[in-house]
């Protein structure tokens, strides 16, 4: 077997196992999800208009970050785990974004709609 | 080939690879899953975008069909992940503390309450199905049906469907590391797949903790 | 100070029965193999005949447009064949192309590592990719047969070969009257393919670098694999749901694309490019690690500008995420997005020159040896300069307006990605050569090669930027009489080409097979690691891990010990 990291020591590779965290903690973030998806619910009887999806998302990312620093342990991981774990909600952000500097700018953004047959044909693109 | 594969002697503790040493091989485990995780993000955010274009198309009559959906059972589906959530990381704790009886325990506690999340999506769709809310149906794809719930149900199906898959690639991959516990190959040394097929299930109730509420709640 | 390793002094003695090639012996030792150098060749091998293919079918697109009017084909058949040429070209060859070879093959040699990070998974995925092989030439295969067998075939989709173009464009692939699932499934399990191959990558550089390996000291080759490595894993599962929902929609009738079903045909675009954007760069970024690795040994000179070079590496990725919708200019997108993705591609040239100017400064004063990999890289970066300033023309909104759907583009395109990703993989073949399987190819036949290449490439696709500034539409079967002799200059130059890539590979083929010149393990004196180990090397590439001391571009420097 090779132990050719050795006593040599790169920023991104560690010499440990995984954390363990108390049992106490993993308990603790249980019931806050609990208490999280029934204060969501609730919210979302109330008629808040656009603040209804807002608080949705709100609530459902503190559920994640819940969920991934505790049970996942990303609060333990090193700084490039963060990385590869927030860099796809960042591209995801730009795919969204892109396509929001698109559709709602074009001069009738509903012509897809009104108009079913205007965009048929196999158009040719690089 | 052989410096591979897994020898018998070597039942206990982490298994022998000729290219890394054990701890290497555990964070690059833990490092891979995550990365595929991350994957699986761009995957379900491809439908997370087209859901709010569509949204933004379409808000009055999202809304609307979003009341076609039960949310008293998406709630209950919610619950029912949290918990198969938290018995997952119990069962890395009990790995961790090298414990496979709690890790076995644990396991199938997630196992059964995706079975039980999977039966339950399966009366939801089954009663969409009866109202003829599903692509395919003549109904549904008839011209005069509205062509925003036909995107809304559309993505519905999509959304929910790939996340009902992956609940089942999620309990086959368990399934396989609670066939390991049963043979107490798991040790405070050795718990990679304990732990990765942990970070996996995680994943399919992250993807739920935000489909519940674009779907059900806010539509 | 330029001496590499310290520990690897054992690793220069030769052990010919252990190495990758002899060692385990076998048929089924190759198909099961989990050596990375192994499912390198075995990948080689394989986009290589898919290169092939294409090629012919390029060479059949490019007969037919000798003359205008009918030549030897329908039009039908035309639509079929440049989609056959694309889509085996992209999906088949150049997609996985030098990251699935060359990255296979180098990056654990490269980083003194005995494997990549999950070589179980590493062979997993060529069979991945295998799959999705078949699945793409089922999908461009004609039923034939008994009336029963074409309704048996037709009720699993396969109902002629696809004619959409390899882009799938909405709404046109879900009215396509040919076997468009197959195809878009083929390319959802080749991007699988394509994820796992990246994801093994990144974390085989981050966990498996040997001792002093640090990241300053990376070969560049292994920044841009790595680089690319990140595109294939982040970007192609966006385009993986895209084709999912394709499929949804013509297996199932969901309405997301589809504008009958309130669906909105330019989303798929968007959804589209926001991959295969990032994807001409998982093509060509590796290339740009191969000519970073030939030029400084070719030159004597350390790389110019190492830091630059590396990091640009990580540029091009990432402004890659941000350009998308400049193929999209004329698909009736907003003016507002239209100027952004406009002003945005721009600056997709500032790391580009940095590599181009890197490159041709490190050759500025060298002490330079034009060897066949030294053509290929000097004619890569000439190549990719014409294909960049083209780009630049591309990314000009008004200007983009008029090229758009011209030849223009298509030379463009095919000087990035023949000039570019295609000649990068020869130059790495032939630089590669030595080591992975201990032959001298002939100098003499593979710089004849290299001119046929070069003339021919140029003769190919130069006439055809004026046929697109006279307004040639591409993918046309037909043409007006003022645009033949462009034409014919370019057919001729195509079959020129194929000469030179032929001559180009059966020279190193037959050097493989039959060759009776044994190649040192470092014919070029070259100072990185895959160099310092035997030609071919181990079955676990270094006898000792070796210890790195030193970044790997230390040439025309004094040399400590004359190990060198």
């Amino acid at each position: 077997m090779s132990h050719h990291h050795g006593s040599h020591s790169h920023d991104d590779i560690s010499h440990e196992l995984g954390h363990v965290v108390p049992y106490k903690v993993y308990a603790t973030v249980f019931g806050s999800l609990v208490a999280l998806t029934v204060i969501t619910v609730a919210v979302s009887r109330v008629d808040f208009g656009v603040l209804n999806i807002v608080i949705a998302m709100l609530v459902a990312s503190v559920k994640a970050m819940l969920v991934a620093l505790f049970f996942m342990h990303l609060k333990y991981e090193k700084p490039i785990t963060w990385m590869f774990a927030f860099f796809p909600i960042f591209l995801l952000g730009l795919l969204i974004g892109g396509v929001f500097l698109d559709n709602p700018f074009r001069s009738d953004p509903t012509v897809h709609v009104s108009a079913p047959a205007a965009s048929s044909g196999a158009a040719a693109h690089h | 080939m052989s410096t591979y594969a897994q020898t018998a002697d070597q039942e206990q503790g982490p298994p022998h690879v000729h290219h890394m040493d054990p701890v290497t091989a555990y964070h690059a485990a833990k490092f891979g899953m995550w990365l595929f995780l991350a994957t699986e993000v761009l995957l379900f955010g491809g439908l997370f975008a087209a859901f709010a274009v569509y949204r933004w198309y379409y808000l009055s009559e999202f809304h609307h069909a979003s009341h076609h959906l039960n949310w008293q059972l998406g709630a209950v589906n919610t619950l029912v992940l949290l918990f198969s959530s938290f018995t997952a990381a119990l069962a890395v704790d009990a790995a961790q503390h090298g414990d496979n009886a709690r890790v076995r325990k644990n396991l199938l506690f997630t196992i059964c309450c995706g079975c039980i999340f999977l039966v339950i999506k399966y009366f939801e769709w089954s009663a969409k199905y009866h109202h003829g809310l599903f692509p395919g149906t003549a109904e549904f794809n008839g011209a005069e049906f509205n062509q925003a719930y036909k995107s809304f149900f559309g993505l519905y199906y999509c959304m929910t469907g790939l996340h009902a898959f992956h609940v089942i690639a999620g309990m086959g991959l368990l399934f396989w590391v609670f066939r390991k516990a049963q043979r107490n190959r798991f040790s405070a040394d050795y718990y990679t797949p304990v732990e990765v097929g942990a970070l996996y299930w995680h994943l399919v109730d992250l993807i739920w903790i935000y489909l519940f509420p674009l779907l059900y709640l806010v539509g | 100070m330029s001496s590499q390793c310290t520990a690897g002094t054992c690793n220069s003695c030769h052990d010919d029965d252990h190495n990758y090639l002899k060692y385990p012996k076998g048929f089924w030792s190759w198909v099961t193999t989990v050596d990375h150098k192994r499912i390198g060749l075995l990948y080689l091998f394989t986009i290589l005949i898919f290169f092939f293919v294409a090629g012919v079918f390029a060479l059949l697109v490019r007969t037919e447009l000798m003359h205008a009017g009918r030549d030897i084909m329908d039009a039908e058949t035309y639509n079929m064949f440049f989609t056959l040429h694309g889509a085996i070209m992209i999906f088949l060859f150049i997609v996985p192309g030098i990251p699935a070879t060359m990255g296979n093959f180098l990056l654990p040699l490269m980083i003194g590592a005995k494997d990549v990070a999950f070589p179980r998974l590493n062979l997993m995925s060529y069979y991945i990719y295998v799959l999705g092989a078949i699945m793409a030439l089922v999908a461009l295969i004609r039923p034939i047969g008994p009336e029963g067998l074409q309704k048996f075939l037709a009720g699993l989709g396969l109902i002629g070969p696809v004619d959409t173009g390899w882009t799938f464009y909405a709404p046109y692939s879900l009215q396509s009257g040919s076997s468009v699932i197959w195809m878009t499934g083929a390319a959802f399990v080749l991007g699988f393919s394509s994820i796992l191959t990246g994801l093994n990558f990144v974390v085989t550089v981050h966990k498996l670098r040997a001792p002093g390996m640090s990241w300053d000291r990376l070969p560049v080759f292994v920044w841009a694999t790595y680089a690319t490595a990140i595109i294939q894993t982040l970007a192609t599962p966006v385009v993986g749901i895209t084709l999912l929902l394709l499929i949804m929609e013509r297996a199932m009738g969901v309405g997301i694309f589809n504008p009958q079903l309130g669906g909105d045909p330019v989303l798929f675009e968007h959804f589209f490019w926001f991959y295969s954007h990032p994807v001409v760069y998982i093509m060509v970024l590796p290339a740009f690690g191969v000519v970073g690795e030939i030029i400084p040994v070719f030159s004597r000179k350390p790389i110019f500008g190492y830091r630059a070079v590396c990091y640009a590496s990580l540029a091009i990725a990432f402004i890659g995420f941000l350009v998308w919708a400049h193929h999209m200019f004329v698909a009736g997108i907003s003016d507002t997005s239209a100027i952004y993705f406009s002003a945005a591609t721009f600056f997709v040239a500032v790391p580009t020159a940095v590599k181009v100017f890197n490159w041709v400064s490190t050759m500025y004063k060298g002490s330079i040896r034009f060897e066949s990999p030294m053509l290929y890289a000097m004619g890569f970066v000439f190549l990719f300069m014409v294909a960049g300033t083209t780009g630049i023309y591309l990314a000009t909104l008004a200007v983009d307006v008029f090229y758009h759907d011209t030849y223009f583009v298509v030379a463009h395109f095919h000087y990035t990605i023949q000039g570019g990703a295609v000649i990068g993989l020869m130059a790495a073949l032939h630089f590669w050569f030595p080591k992975m399987s201990d032959k001298m190819y002939n100098e003499t036949l593979a710089r004849f090669a290299w001119v046929l290449d070069f003339v021919g490439f140029n003769l190919t696709f130069l006439p055809q930027f004026v046929l697109g500034m006279e307004g040639m539409p591409r993918r046309y079967y037909d043409y007006l009489p003022q645009f033949e002799p462009l034409h014919q200059i370019s057919t001729v130059g195509s079959y020129v080409n194929a000469i030179g890539y032929t001559a180009a590979l059966m020279n190193l083929l037959f050097a493989a097979l039959f060759s009776k010149r044994k190649a040192p393990s470092n014919p070029y004196n070259s100072l990185s690691l895959e160099w310092q180990t035997q030609s071919p090397p181990l079955h676990e590439n270094f006898k000792e891990t070796p210890v790195v001391t030193d970044w790997t571009y230390g040439y025309g420097e004094p040399v400590e010990g004359g190990s060198h």
